[in-house]
């Protein structure tokens, strides 16, 4: 089995205006780099985006809200990042904010095919607003349902060609519950390695969840919050 | 009064050794560089770690390895890292035995309200709701009034909520007070601060019984 494309821009082959994106990372860690920079090039518009985060202004899904190609976003926390809340209070941009955990519950039922479940987070809360109410063990719950997208998009350190992946650090984060809800999954990894390379033991994500995949031209790897300490 | 540092000094004392602790964004951080003597816990960010550790040292930093705050960390030495899934498992299986959170208000039920201002600020909330809904010791760390000097205590939230009746004990520089039946049950007074003074801050239901004894800090 062979999932390699050449490049992103080959790897984006599909992704068309107004389809409903899943793209991994918290914050600018862990993302797909270069299939952010492929989409902002083929100026496709009108995406819906599921992402934990929006990117900085000038990095990240940010790069795609600075050109208006983005038309709603399905987040979690969205700080950091000017231009999307000036869009989002003059309503040119559409959004949902949903509880983290209740975010990467509903990509991962999305992709082992649960419709829906019930959990705490945000019960009493705008979150619950029209959602169905139940009582487990004498506490209330939410219904939330499940998320897919038409295509995934996640970054990993190592890959194969069969699309088995290795995250490193905290850079795994949202990837492996996105790889597997998208109805076409593509992985940018940071080395493509060949088949048998990787040691099935420490495989991440299973290459079943994974169409298409590419090893990334460069990594910026930009640090958002840099912080250190001094030795003394 | 306390200071910010003052806060999580007191909060850092309700650590108990063997805890899985998630510490949020401000004052909570702090609480990590006043953890007492044979007390060990594990923090847990997140973002998918177990085990953080401080910050690097200059040119030691890591891309690939940050909070939930995405502040560049380390990890312990035995710590693990896991996708956002597993880390909300975590938090809603109630694996996690403290959690402490900023606030903007905090009624004298327990409401918590921490993500938003209607027509003005709309960062999200996070993990806030997936922490609040479901661990079973929370406390908030903030200051007792805002930068206009409104109380935040409240006898209800005018913001919109995070979670409902889930906060157990709010320290502030003021302040240790407990949620009970009833309102904010004083327990302790900051150094220097009278019970008026406390009073006068708290817009909420404040319930005071006997002596109220001032904050041991060391």
């Amino acid at each position: 089995m062979n999932k390699v494309v050449a490049n992103a821009q080959e790897a984006i082959k599909g992704i068309e205006d107004n389809m409903t994106l899943m793209l991994g990372g918290f914050g600018l860690c862990g993302i797909p780099e270069n299939c952010i920079a492929a989409m902002v090039d083929a100026n496709i518009t009108g995406l819906t985006c599921i992402s934990n985060n929006a990117g900085v202004d000038d990095f990240g899904l940010g790069l795609l809200l600075q050109k208006r190609q983005i038309k709603k976003m399905i987040s979690s926390y969205v700080g950091e990042n000017d231009e999307f809340e000036r869009q989002m209070l003059s309503g040119e941009l559409e959004v949902d904010l949903i509880p983290q955990g209740s975010l990467a519950e509903r990509c991962r039922a999305g992709g082992a095919g649960i419709p829906a479940f019930f959990t705490p987070a945000g019960f009493g809360t705008e979150v619950a607003a029209e959602k169905e109410v139940r009582y487990f063990n004498g506490k209330p719950h939410i219904l939330e349902t499940a998320l897919t997208a038409d295509f995934a998009i996640v970054k990993a350190w190592k890959g194969d060609p069969m699309g088995n992946l290795i995250y490193k650090g905290t850079a795994r984060n949202f990837n492996p519950m996105m790889a597997m809800a998208g109805k076409i999954t593509i992985a940018e990894v940071e080395e493509l390695v060949a088949p048998g390379e990787l040691d099935p033991n420490q495989v991440h994500t299973p290459g079943i969840f994974i169409q298409r995949i590419f090893q990334g031209a460069k990594y910026e790897k930009r640090i958002e919050q840099r912080t250190v300490r001094q030795k003394n | 009064m306390l200071d910010k540092k003052g806060i999580a000094k007191r909060i850092a004392q309700e650590l108990r050794d063997g805890w899985y602790v998630n510490l949020g964004i401000g004052i909570p951080t702090l609480i990590a560089n006043y953890i007492p003597q044979g007390i060990n816990v594990e923090f847990q960010s997140e973002n998918g770690i177990l085990g953080m550790g401080p910050f690097p040292f200059e040119g030691e930093e890591d891309a690939d390895l940050i909070n939930a705050g995405k502040q560049t960390i380390t990890a312990m030495s035995g710590a693990c890292i896991f996708d956002s899934a597993t880390s909300f498992a975590m938090i809603r299986g109630q694996h996690i035995q403290l959690t402490v959170l900023g606030a903007m208000e905090v009624s004298d039920n327990g409401d918590i309200a921490n993500w938003k201002i209607p027509g003005r600020m709309v960062k999200g909330m996070g993990g806030a709701m997936d922490l609040v809904a479901s661990a079973d010791n929370i406390i908030v760390a903030m200051m007792h009034t805002n930068k206009k000097g409104k109380s935040k205590l409240l006898r209800q939230c005018t913001l919109p909520l995070t979670g409902v009746q889930c906060v157990k004990k709010i320290v502030t520089n003021l302040a240790v007070l407990d949620i009970v039946e009833g309102g904010f049950k004083l327990l302790e007074r900051a150094p220097g601060v009278s019970i008026e003074e406390i009073k006068a801050a708290t817009e909420g239901r404040l319930i005071i019984e006997g002596e109220i004894p001032e904050m041991v800090i060391a």
